[in-house]
């Protein structure tokens, strides 16, 4: 087994889980609590890569980030070398691949919540954001472990979008799924077998421990 | 300004019948009033407006010297700054915090030493030490009531706001649990207001009241007035109860009480639990009138008195006698045709030792 393609993978996936759970949990909130309108309009878009080819997600995020393109081009200025097939442009193309996976299910556990909670805790004086910390969070628990733990699961198996975006460079932007590609298109059918067997493992792991902290089917979209 | 509760204001829910609230109540002496309406009658969503949990489109909400809500002048202040203490229905007890977790919650800014001297003050003054460790889950609906109302009152507000504080529990503890209320309530000497559907409740509890219903205050007065003097027919109907009178009971035999009523007396069951004083209650519906030589039925209740007002309300007549006190009954047109009844006429009022409903009273 190609142990510097494991590490990269799972380097990738604990720093796209912790990114998702700071950038998840406002997101999130927002989603749950928002009384807007057109919230569904965000909603959508957040779900978008559920539904999206990634080849698609990893094109659109390649050319967003590309040299020719102003955020390309501001991040070359600043940091000296290209985002796109980088480590940091490969978790830019995670955290935004995987981000419904977070999003979701951290926005159902804050709906479950009793409003009534809620509302207690403001007319005993404390503001909305240390309800959260100190009410809506910790009754949350569950949906927390679940979205980060799906997070990183989803993208130990992400294949398309690392593809596009990360290429296939040996211990920087080559990934487990890359890896087994690899191996079958060189015939090499007991490395990919190893490596296969490997991330079922892994995978199967990460979802027992997703539905012993639920103990009930997990459902992609909150339930309202 | 005078130190009193000030509401004027409208809010109206999609697709429902707006609710206006009018309503000014002294803040000093410190007293409890009663929003008291059917449900669906919008008193709830008054109490969340003073709590500032819903905005009003429309009016103003002032507590003593500060402007809690204005909608022409977009004042808002957020529930957080208006130094409360409201319970809602169901308590709603954090249940990832204990007892004690739960009445220091709000209890922000004090040191560590205030925070367990204000926790303790308030588990022993509602008599839950005992608990202070458990979850709020293990406990009964009684005790989760005292818990949440120990919460409310430990950051010492300025205004405690009740919505149906008894009516998650079971009718027997309930009496019980008014007394011990409004007991608290007395003590804390904090102003009040307290929802409720329920006119015992309004009786024991209540300084003033105000009667609402389809979203419009109908009636303000102390909770006598209101109750034994409805200003029309709506409003009696709402209050579903007539005749309310301050009496006293002098003797309690056989399960049955002798309350003296100014110069008359009246045989009510008797309650253990309260003192001599009491609210003697009586629905207009109970109250039979039969003419004066009649023989006597086992109504263990006849009073002799005159007919002081006819109030026709369709196929029935609200007639008011003074027996010594006033008494509200309802009967047919066609009673009232047999019995020839005018504004005057000497009559008889039946009804039964059990159509009374006797109301501590402090």
């Amino acid at each position: 087994m190609n142990w510097t393609a494991i590490g990269v993978t799972c380097q990738l996936a604990s720093l796209t889980s912790i990114a998702l759970l700071v950038i998840g949990l406002p997101i999130a909130y927002w989603l749950a609590y928002s009384t807007w309108r057109w919230k569904f309009l965000i909603e959508s878009i957040v779900a978008l890569p559920l539904v999206l080819p990634p080849t698609v997600l990893g094109f659109y995020i390649l050319v967003a980030i590309g040299p020719h393109s102003p955020i390309g081009h501001f991040y070359t200025h600043i940091v000296g070398h290209p985002l796109p097939f980088s480590f940091q442009g490969l978790l830019l193309a995670s955290i935004l691949y995987s981000l419904p996976f977070a999003v979701q299910p951290f926005a159902a556990a804050f709906e479950q919540v009793d409003r009534k909670l809620i509302e207690a805790s403001w007319t005993l004086g404390l503001s909305k954001l240390t309800t959260f910390f100190k009410l809506i969070l910790p009754l949350s628990t569950a949906g927390l472990i679940t979205g980060v733990v799906l997070s990183f699961a989803h993208t130990l198996g992400e294949f398309g979008v690392v593809l596009m975006v990360g290429g296939n460079i040996e211990g920087v932007t080559r990934t487990v799924s890359i890896e087994i590609y690899d191996n079958v298109q060189a015939l090499d059918y007991t490395a990919a077998a190893k490596t296969s067997a490997f991330l079922l493992v892994v995978s199967y792991g990460v979802l027992l421990l997703v539905y012993a902290v639920n103990r009930r089917v997990w459902s992609i979209w909150p339930q309202k | 300004m005078a130190a009193e509760i000030a509401l004027n204001f409208q809010k109206t829910f999609v697709g429902r019948a707006s609710i206006t609230a009018q309503l000014r109540c002294a803040l000093d002496p410190p007293s409890v009033t009663i929003l008291f309406g059917p449900s669906g009658s919008g008193k709830t969503t008054i109490l969340r407006c003073l709590a500032g949990l819903e905005q009003p489109e429309e009016g103003t909400i002032s507590v003593g010297e500060e402007l809690w809500f204005d909608a022409a002048n977009r004042v808002t202040v957020p529930p957080q700054a208006r130094r409360l203490g409201y319970m809602a229905q169901d308590y709603a007890l954090f249940p990832n915090y204990t007892v004690e977790g739960n009445i220091a919650y709000g209890l922000t800014g004090l040191s560590a030493q205030e925070k367990k001297a204000r926790v303790d003050e308030v588990l022993h003054l509602l008599q839950i030490e005992s608990m202070a460790q458990q979850n709020p889950t293990q406990l009964s609906g009684g005790q989760q009531q005292r818990v949440a109302l120990a919460r409310a009152i430990a950051r010492r507000p300025r205004l405690l706001l009740l919505d149906e504080p008894l009516s998650a529990l079971d009718t027997p503890m309930r009496a019980r649990l008014c007394k011990d209320l409004r007991t608290l309530l007395t003590q804390l000497a904090i102003p009040s207001v307290v929802v409720t559907h329920d006119w015992t409740e309004a009786l024991v509890l209540g300084d003033h009241m105000a009667v609402i219903d389809n979203g419009r205050m109908l009636q303000t007065g102390t909770p006598q007035d209101v109750f034994s003097r409805p200003i029309n027919a709506e409003v009696a109907h709402v209050v579903g109860i007539e005749t309310v009178v301050q009496g006293t009971i002098t003797e309690v035999r056989d399960e049955l009480a002798t309350v003296q009523i100014g110069t008359v007396t009246v045989t009510a069951l008797a309650s253990p639990h309260f003192g001599p004083d009491v609210f003697v209650c009586l629905r207009a519906e109970d109250v039979t009138l039969e003419l004066t030589g009649s023989a006597d039925t086992s109504a263990r209740n006849h009073l002799k008195g005159t007919v002081q007002t006819i109030i026709s309300l369709g196929a029935l007549v609200q007639v008011t006698l003074d027996c010594g006190f006033l008494l509200t009954a309802l009967i047919t047109q066609s009673a009232l045709r047999e019995l020839n009844l005018r504004l005057g006429s000497a009559i008889r009022a039946a009804f039964k030792a059990g159509a009374v409903h006797l109301i501590p009273r402090r």
